[in-house]
Order: structure tokens, then sequence, then C-alpha cells
């Protein structure tokens, strides 16, 4: 039982050491700085625990925004959208603002936040990122 | 090992036992009122009516089984709703009876449905359309509906917008001067209650400067319009220097008008406080919070706390309740979602005592109890939310949820 919680612990930490070691942030400074970015520009839509709001705004839990295509995800935070956005098969009638006035570095750091809050688990996303897709438009 | 499973086995039974006890909210209301439950799981039910035999009919934002119209009929008077008729493929939220007609809105058309003698829809497939073409840009898209005594229906256009700025809800974004958004939205339009095919150009807006009014009635007593509004949001978010987060959670107010023809609310460029008990200048057309505004809007009756939502606005002509209700305005509150992350607030049903169309008293909490929660902070967990309103011949009143589609009716005992 004990042998066997140990090797628990070690393929975790592992998991974990792997994890951090392929994005090129420090996920979690980058975390903890989008959870700042969070409460100030997103929550008060999003909600504290990304739940949203029935039929206004739509939650951030494992959604196929918050946790597929890093552009689109990014571009959305940048240009806001209004067109009817299907998740889990509810519609939203808010519009989402552009956030493009935030910097690259808040823009990766609360979307890292995100991506790894609410139940989400996925890789962060890098400035270099959002600055790539800012450069688009 | 043995451990681990007996706690995972007590987890899964305790959240089984929760989930059973969790499942019915109880309504409390004032000595001598009791609630019922008498429909349930309709889904989306927004405003509803009831008709002079009994019958309930329910306005659907979505549509169940390809319908967004429930008629629920007591055919052997046992207090139970054993017959369900469902029609009308479009999803909307008005719906309103009046001289033999049953008038029902999209969020575009407002449709009306003849009525025989028994109380039934002549033809169920073919309304008349009365009202078409009106704005519908997503949000604020509800078209509210109520009628006068003189042939005319009055029907609230929201403002596809927070307050009209060059991009909306968003920081640091101007207020348009003037808002273009006031030609064809953000008021009251009046239309006549029998002619076909209106659209803006055969109306008339009646009454401006409204940001979205969701609850709306005629009172016959004064023989005026009155209406709730859904004030602005994003104080707080977007000037933390002016507004902090409990004045950003409170503020705007929350307001109930009465309405002549040609009123102008002042929305976007002021908003209500009633703590300051002036119309403040919105910071986006220059505000600072205390700054004054707009001197040809008129003034609110009442100022609600901010964000509570006020779905729908019925005045009470029954004789069943004590003495001080009657002609009293009831309000259902939808509850907020713009105070977070401070708690939210509404989820109720409000009681403004009124006398010749003024308040003759303070506002209070009717029925509360709905959201199933002493203190809101999770709205996704939000039980019931309190939309439609609707008195019921024998001066029962009744309450409508458009979060489970429950329906409740209220009596008094002496
Ligand atoms: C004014 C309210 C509001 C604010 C503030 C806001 N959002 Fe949104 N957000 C929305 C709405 C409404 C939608 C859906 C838009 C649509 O249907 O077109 C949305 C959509 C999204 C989506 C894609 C859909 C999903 O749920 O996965 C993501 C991701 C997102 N927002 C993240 C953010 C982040 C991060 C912030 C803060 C930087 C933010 N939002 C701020 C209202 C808001």
């Amino acid at each position: 039982m004990k042998k066997f919680s140990v090797f628990i612990v070690i393929i975790f930490s592992a998991i974990v050491y792997l994890f951090a070691q392929t994005g090129t942030v420090d996920i979690k400074a980058s975390v903890q700085r989008g959870k700042k970015v969070y409460t100030q520009y997103c929550l008060a839509c999003h909600q504290a625990d990304g739940g949203g709001v029935p039929r206004m705004n739509p939650p951030l839990q494992k959604t196929e925004y918050v946790l597929g295509d890093k552009k689109r995800l990014i571009n959305i935070v940048l240009k806001g959208s209004n067109d009817p956005i299907e998740i889990n098969g509810e519609e939203y009638v808010n519009p989402m603002a552009s956030h493009a006035h935030l910097s690259d570095q808040q823009i990766a750091d609360v979307l890292t936040f995100v991506r790894n809050s609410f139940g989400n688990k996925a890789s962060g996303i890098t400035p270099a990122e959002v600055k790539q897709a800012r450069a688009k438009k | 090992m043995r451990m681990l499973f007996s706690i995972v086995a007590n987890a899964i039974l305790c959240t089984a036992c929760v989930a059973q006890k969790a499942e019915e909210v109880t309504i409390k209301t004032p000595t001598g009122f009791s609630t019922i439950n008498v429909v349930k799981d309709f889904g989306r039910v927004r405003h509803i009516a009831v008709n002079t035999n009994g019958d309930l009919y329910l306005k659907l934002e979505r549509l169940e089984k390809g319908k967004g119209i429930i008629r629920l009929r007591d055919t052997n008077k046992d207090g139970i709703y054993d017959d369900t008729l469902a029609f009308g493929n479009y999803i909307g939220t008005g719906i309103a009876l009046k001289n033999g007609f049953l008038y029902a809105s999209s969020n575009t058309t407002v449709y009306r449905y003849k009525l025989d003698a028994n109380q039934n829809i002549t033809d169920i497939n073919n309304p008349e359309t009365i009202v078409t073409g009106l704005v519908d840009k997503r949000q604020h898209s509800s078209k509210s509906i109520t009628l006068d005594n003189a042939g005319n229906i009055y029907v609230n256009i929201g403002a596809p917008s927070n307050v009209c700025q060059e991009q909306d809800r968003q920081q640091g974004s101007k207020g348009m001067m003037p808002c273009p958004i006031l030609e064809t939205a953000g008021g009251i339009w009046q239309f006549k209650a029998d002619k076909l095919n209106q659209s803006y150009a055969e109306g008339v807006r009646y009454a401006t400067g409204l940001r979205n009014v969701v609850g709306l009635d005629w009172n016959d007593e004064v023989n005026e319009l009155f209406v709730t509004v859904h004030g602005r949001d994003m104080l707080f978010q977007h000037y933390p220097q002016l507004y902090n987060q409990k004045a950003g959670a409170e503020l705007p107010s929350e307001t109930m008008y009465m309405i002549k023809k040609g009123d102008d609310g002042g929305w976007p460029y002021v908003y209500w406080d009633h703590l300051q008990k002036k119309k403040i200048l919105s910071p986006e057309y220059g505000g600072d919070g205390k700054k004054t505004g707009a001197p040809q809007a008129i003034e609110p009756l009442v100022g609600f706390p901010g964000h509570m939502a006020p779905n729908a606005l019925l005045f009470y002509k029954g004789n069943q309740f004590p003495a001080k209700y009657k002609q009293g305005a009831f309000i259902a509150f939808h509850g907020s979602w713009n105070r977070s992350p401070e708690p939210q607030e509404g989820f109720y049903v409000v009681f403004v005592p009124m006398k010749n169309g003024k308040p003759s008293g303070n506002w209070e909490v009717f029925a509360n109890g709905f959201s199933g929660f002493e203190k809101v902070d999770n709205l996704g967990a939000v039980k019931h939310r309190p939309c439609g309103l609707a008195e019921g011949s024998d001066g029962s009143l009744y309450v409508s949820d458009d979060n489970k589609g429950y329906v409740w009716k209220i009596s008094y005992k002496k």
C-alpha cells in the first residue's frame, strides 16, 4: 500500500514536471498574474467560478473555445464577439467586448489562468502567441 | 483501501440525500398567504396570462417540442390542470388577454388569436400579425406587451446596448451623441391593437430613453402606462476610479416609472441614483458619479437597488388580498448578475403600496425563496428565477419562473 502511493506520487510529479517543461512559460506564475487580470476584466461577465450567466454570458468551463485552438481563443479576447456562439447547446445574447487594450502579457496570463482553472487543464499561452495573433488582425 | 471505499460510498450516498432534500424550494410570503406550485418543468416560461375561465397561458423563450405558447386548462375544476394545448412556433416573452383576443409576441412581431364564446382559440395556426419588423439584435430583445382601454397596445423595444457606447460594453469607449439607437429602440412604442401589419412607420414612439423595459402594465386606476426598467451595467468594472465594488453593485437603480406620451427616461445620458435621489450623468457622457444631467428626463416613482432585473409588473385589482394590496404594484425580480464579486440580489417578488398611481409607502419583499439560497454567489446553481406575473379572476397571484418552468399560485385566507 505504502509503496503504491509513493509510486503514484513519483508518477504525478513527473507529469507535472513534464507539463511545466513543455510550455515555454512558467505556468504557475502566469496563472497567478492571470487571476488578477481575470478578476478585473472578465469576472463581471463570466463570474468568479467561470460559470457565466445563463443565457447572457457563456461559461469558461471545459468549453471548446477555452480548450481548443489557441489562435481562435486569443482572437476572441482581442476582437470580442457578437455572433451567436453555441456552447453546449446554449446561445448567449450579450456581446463580448474587445480587450485589445490589454497587453500581450496580460492576455497570455489571463488565458493561461482560464485554461488552468474552473476544471480546465491545458497548455499555457505565451505573449509571443498573442503578439502574432494581434499582428495578423 | 477499504476506508477509501467507504469514503467514496459515503460521498455518493450523501450527494443523493442532499439532492433529494434540496429538490423543491419553499416560498415565503407574509402571514395569511399560502403558495402552491401549479406548473412544473415547462422550460423558459417568460410572461403569463390567466383568462376569466381560469385558463393559464405561458409564453416560452425556448420552443418545447416545437411550440412557444402553452395553454393549461382545468376542465373538471379540481384545481389541477388536466388539459395542455401547445401552439405558436415562435419564442418570445409577451402575452396578454384583452377584449376577446390573446396577444403574444416573438422578439420581432406581435400576433393575436381570436377567442370564441367558450374561450377557445378559433384558428390556432393562423394568428393575425399586428406588429412586425421590430429590432432584434439578441441583447434586450424581449418584446413585452400591455394594452390600454382605448384600443392601443404598448410594446417595449429594448436597446441592444448597455449604454450606447461606440463599442458596446468596451471599457473606455465613448457614448454616442446623440444616441442613434433611440430611433428604433430604447423606448415604448404604441400601436393600434386591431390593425394588421404595423411597423415603426405606423406606430408612435410613446416614450424614449428607457434602456430595457421588461415589466409593464396599464394602471386602470389612473389610466396610465407604468414600466419597470433594467438599469445599465459595468459602472465599477469600467470606472473603478469613480465607483467602488459596493457602489457598482448598488448602482444604478432599477426603476419604476409612470409614463405619459412623449416622456423621456434619460437613457443613455443619465441613470437614476436612489441614494442621491438624482439623475446622474453617465461616465460615458462625461459624468463623475455626482454631476447631474438630462433636465428634460422624468424621475422614477421608485428606485430599487441595482441589477436585480425587474421582469414583470402587475397592478393588483382583486379583492382576495387584504385592502393594502388593492391597486398596489407587484414586481417580479429575475435576479442580478452584474453585482459580482458581491453576492447577487433579487430572485423575489416585491410589493409597492400605491394610491392614485403614486407609492403610498416603502416597497417590501412579498414572496421570497425562489433561488433556493439565502445568499446567491453561484448563478448556475440558482433554482428558479421569477419572470412573469398574472392575476386570476378570483384575485390569486401567479408567479412564473423561466429557469425551470414553474408557476406558483399565491392565495390569501382570512
Ligand atoms: C461584457 C461581458 C464580458 C466580459 C467583460 C468578458 N466576456 Fe468573454 N464573453 C462574453 C460573451 C457574451 C461571450 C459570447 C459572445 C458571443 O456569443 O458572440 C463571451 C465569450 C468568451 C469566450 C468564448 C466562449 C466560451 O465560453 O468559451 C471566451 C474564451 C471568453 N469570452 C473569455 C473572456 C476573457 C478571458 C475575458 C477577460 C479578458 C472576457 N471573456 C471578458 C462576455 C464577456
